[in-house]
């Protein structure tokens, strides 16, 4: 009898722990964040002492393929939260959680962001997974503002009509369709930079197909005359003399790169050594090429790019955070990626500022008020300056830049 | 099966050695639900918690059908995430398809479910034509590659629906569709703007199908059939079983529960990327049967929760996390083939058993 009890005792016992250990992993969202908030980051350590501060929330790649940029947004991210808490005034409080470019742990972090207490977000930094958690701030009406999810899908509901707009999910960045219009109109309005254009693109990548297939349809429209389409993937992403090769006997006089730095380092090395020199042509993607380790940056001289944000601009602004990133993350200087993180933790202030948004709102509240001010306000930040339609997508100019003398200079 | 026979047809033992694992693995699996079900109800489950529901019982359907082909059949399958992507593909398009005609959300999710499932396991089977007739490793080989393939083949697939019918292209988007038309499938990004239908309930629904499948499969003939094939294949065939069909019965069944779950995975989110159902995500779920011990059942739902929980737990370590998720895959590994604590399990399990069986017998 008495050893039956004892069995018992434990077995409730364990049941209670297991319980215990459920609910105390779940019962966050009610509780004070006081003891959430010690594991946001450095940023949140500033915010507490001031008591109310605004939880931000945002998730990205911290780990695997795309980790370069997740870091870069959560970093510029964390030094904006630590500028505008300096300052006094409103005061912010930043989560950023690890998604690893997959929209199952993107919708996974939605739900430890909520569970933490987040009013405004960051959104997604990358597409796919921006697109599968839309919905849900949508369906808990959170405001977000993606710094770099350029896809179509991140912000309407039906992207293939570009119709029925989630309204509450913001980008900062360009939309991929906008940076292929822009090209196409590039070109059709600089006819001496060439005729024949040949495009280069990586078609398992949402970026660089959802560019491409937006220039292909405008090139069109403008009478443009593509002489050769290469493709490439993850798999082949380290030779590029066959598709080189086809675009120099098509006699294409301009290369069309609307691809990632990375990659494009490889063209213009290979383009380099075959002694094929037509002017090569990226996107916002290319920016961070200057910089990237181990390149000659000799052999990017005269490329161009549509880029919303140069490192080597010399305004204050620009200055102060290329200085205090290089500081943070050992001499790197910052990509778009991380310009664009730290303007959106800069509108979210500045749109709650003016709308008078306080911490202890809701977060529902919060978001009726800031999609308002989003979209009747201009924002002037790292990226230039940025209005909002009701959509969500951003309107800027893209800027055209040359690389000359390995620095950007304007090229309009 | 001779407990089977002397307690007579209509009362099966449920504490008998044979169907001990049976019975655990149901009541685990109930008893999970109605657990979880009364703290979503109570709010007591977090949103991290909720949104882990559904994909939770996603990958133990999957590795319940592979552990059905690796623990029991003893064939090594290294493709288990390109028949989900088989299955999840599918069911996005179908219920894409129909969202329009059929707005009974249920009604679609089980139509889209047995189609996925189907489709996974015809693809099964016609893998398995050809290499069950082999002796040797060459189902790990061709699943692998039959896993990379299907990456690449959906990734390069452009498929429009609009009121003119189904569009279709390969490798560049020619699809022209109307206003108000829809891609199922755009090539790289997958499918987008699917409606989310997939349910808990349904996916613990799943669960106890996969292993009512199971486990009527292993204890029926063609179940001894598939493990004499895997424990001595020349005495098998010499008692005149035929080795290759057997195999194919199991590696088909196993296709197409991956099939439904990642049908049921792809319904849950709204948006789906090719890519996610890559090798690492096919060896994620054969760790989930290894550790949960080849061919039990219940060990792979454990091992499959704890191993899907376990990294979102581990959160508030921030970049340590995946270091301590790996140092914890390798304490599991090392300490579950420990011979003492090995024994120790042994004698914990004996002991809950005979209170069991002495509970059984006060109730009776």
């Amino acid at each position: 009898m008495k050893n039956g009890f004892v069995k018992k005792a434990l077995a409730v016992l364990t049941a209670a722990v297991m319980t215990a250990a459920l609910t105390a992993c779940g019962g966050a969202a009610p509780a004070p964040a006081a003891q959430t908030s010690a594991e946001a980051g450095p940023a949140a350590e500033a915010a507490e002492s001031a008591g109310g501060a605004i939880k931000i929330g945002g998730s990205g790649p911290l780990t695997g393929g795309a980790a370069v940029y997740g870091q870069a947004v959560k970093l510029a991210a964390e030094i904006a939260v630590e500028e505008i808490n300096a300052k006094g005034g409103l005061q912010f409080e930043l989560n950023f959680q690890d998604d690893a470019h997959d929209p199952e742990k993107a919708v996974t972090s939605y739900g430890v962001l909520k569970d933490w207490g987040m009013q405004v977000s960051l959104a997604t930094v990358t597409s796919a997974p921006g697109a599968a958690v839309s919905q849900m701030y949508k369906d808990d009406n959170i405001f977000g503002i993606t710094p770099s999810g350029s896809s179509l899908a991140v912000i309407y509901q039906d992207p293939d009509n570009a119709a029925n707009p989630y309204g509450n999910v913001f980008q900062m960045c360009f939309t991929d369709p906008n940076q292929g219009v822009a090209s196409a109109d590039y070109f059709a309005g600089h006819p001496d930079l060439g005729s024949k254009i040949a495009v280069i693109y990586k078609n398992d990548d949402n970026y660089s197909s959802g560019i491409f297939a937006k220039f292909k349809a405008q090139a069109e429209t403008n009478g443009l005359e593509i002489v050769y389409e290469g493709t490439f993937d993850d798999s082949n992403a380290s030779d590029f003399s066959v598709q080189l090769t086809k675009a120099q006997a098509a006699e294409a006089d301009i290369v069309y790169l609307p691809i990632y730095y990375d990659p494009a380092s490889l063209i213009l090395t290979q383009a380099n050594q075959m002694g094929y020199a037509p002017t090569f042509f990226g996107t916002d993607g290319m920016d961070g090429i200057l910089t990237l380790e181990g390149f000659d940056t000799s052999f990017a001289e005269g490329v161009y790019l549509l880029t919303p944000f140069s490192a080597d601009a010399d305004d204050d602004l620009t200055k102060n955070f290329v200085e205090s990133y290089k500081a943070r993350k050992g001499g790197e200087v910052p990509n778009q990626f991380a310009a664009d993180a730290y303007d959106c933790v800069y509108a979210i202030a500045q749109a709650c500022e003016a709308a008078g948004v306080t911490a202890d709102m809701s977060a529902s509240d919060i978001c009726d008020a800031l999609v308002k001010q989003f979209t009747s306000m201009t924002f002037a930040g790292l990226t230039g300056q940025s209005t909002w339609a009701e959509s969500g997508e951003v309107s800027k100019s893209p800027k055209a830049v040359v690389i000359k003398d390995g620095v950007y200079v304007s090229a309009d | 099966m001779r407990t089977e026979n002397t307690t007579g047809k209509t009362a099966i033992s449920l504490f008998d050695a044979a169907h001990r694992g049976r019975t655990a693995s149901f009541a685990l699996v109930i008893l999970l639900y109605a657990v979880l079900r009364a703290m979503q109800a109570g709010g007591g489950l977090s949103s991290l918690f909720t949104s882990l529901l559904v994909p939770v019982t996603c990958y133990i359907v999957a590795a319940i059908g592979l552990n059905l082909n690796v623990g029991v059949s003893g064939e090594l399958n290294l493709g288990q995430a390109g028949f989900m992507s088989v299955g999840a593909f599918t069911a996005v398009c179908v219920s894409g398809r129909l969202a329009a005609t059929l707005p009974v959300p249920a009604l679609r999710l089980v139509i889209a479910i047995i189609l996925g499932a189907a489709a996974a396991a015809l693809f099964g089977f016609l893998i398995g034509i050809p290499v069950l007739k082999l002796q040797g490793d060459y189902l790990a080989i061709v699943t692998l590659a039959f896993g990379q393939i299907i990456k690449s083949l959906i990734t390069n697939m452009y498929l429009g629906f609009d009121a003119n019918g189904f569009q279709f292209s390969f490798v560049e988007n020619k699809c022209k569709l109307e206003p108000g038309g829809k891609m199922l499938l755009n090539g790289p990004m997958g499918a987008t703007g699917t409606e989310r239908i997939a349910t808990f309930t349904a996916g613990t629904v799943l669960i106890i199908a996969a292993l009512f499948i199971v486990y009527n499969l292993i204890y029926s003939k063609s179940g001894r059939a598939i493990m004499a094939a895997r424990d001595n294949r020349i005495a098998a065939e010499l008692t005149g079983i035929n080795i290759s069909s057997t195999k194919m019965l199991s590696f088909v069944v196993s296709a197409g529960l991956a099939g439904s779950a990642g049908a049921l995975y792809g319904l849950n989110y709204s948006t789906l990327v090719p890519n996610k159902f890559d090798f690492n995500t096919s060896i994620l779920i054969l760790v989930y049967v290894v550790l949960g011990g080849l061919g039990n059942m219940t060990g792979t739902i454990i091992s499959t929760i704890v191993l899907v929980l376990l990294p979102e737990l581990l959160r508030s370590l921030q970049d340590y996390r995946m270091l301590i998720y790996a140092v914890v895959l390798i304490m599991i590994m090392l300490l579950t083939n420990n011979e003492k604590v090995k024994t120790f399990f042994k004698t914990v399990r004996s002991r809950f058993v005979k209170t069991a069986a002495a509970g059984g017998k006060e109730a009776a």
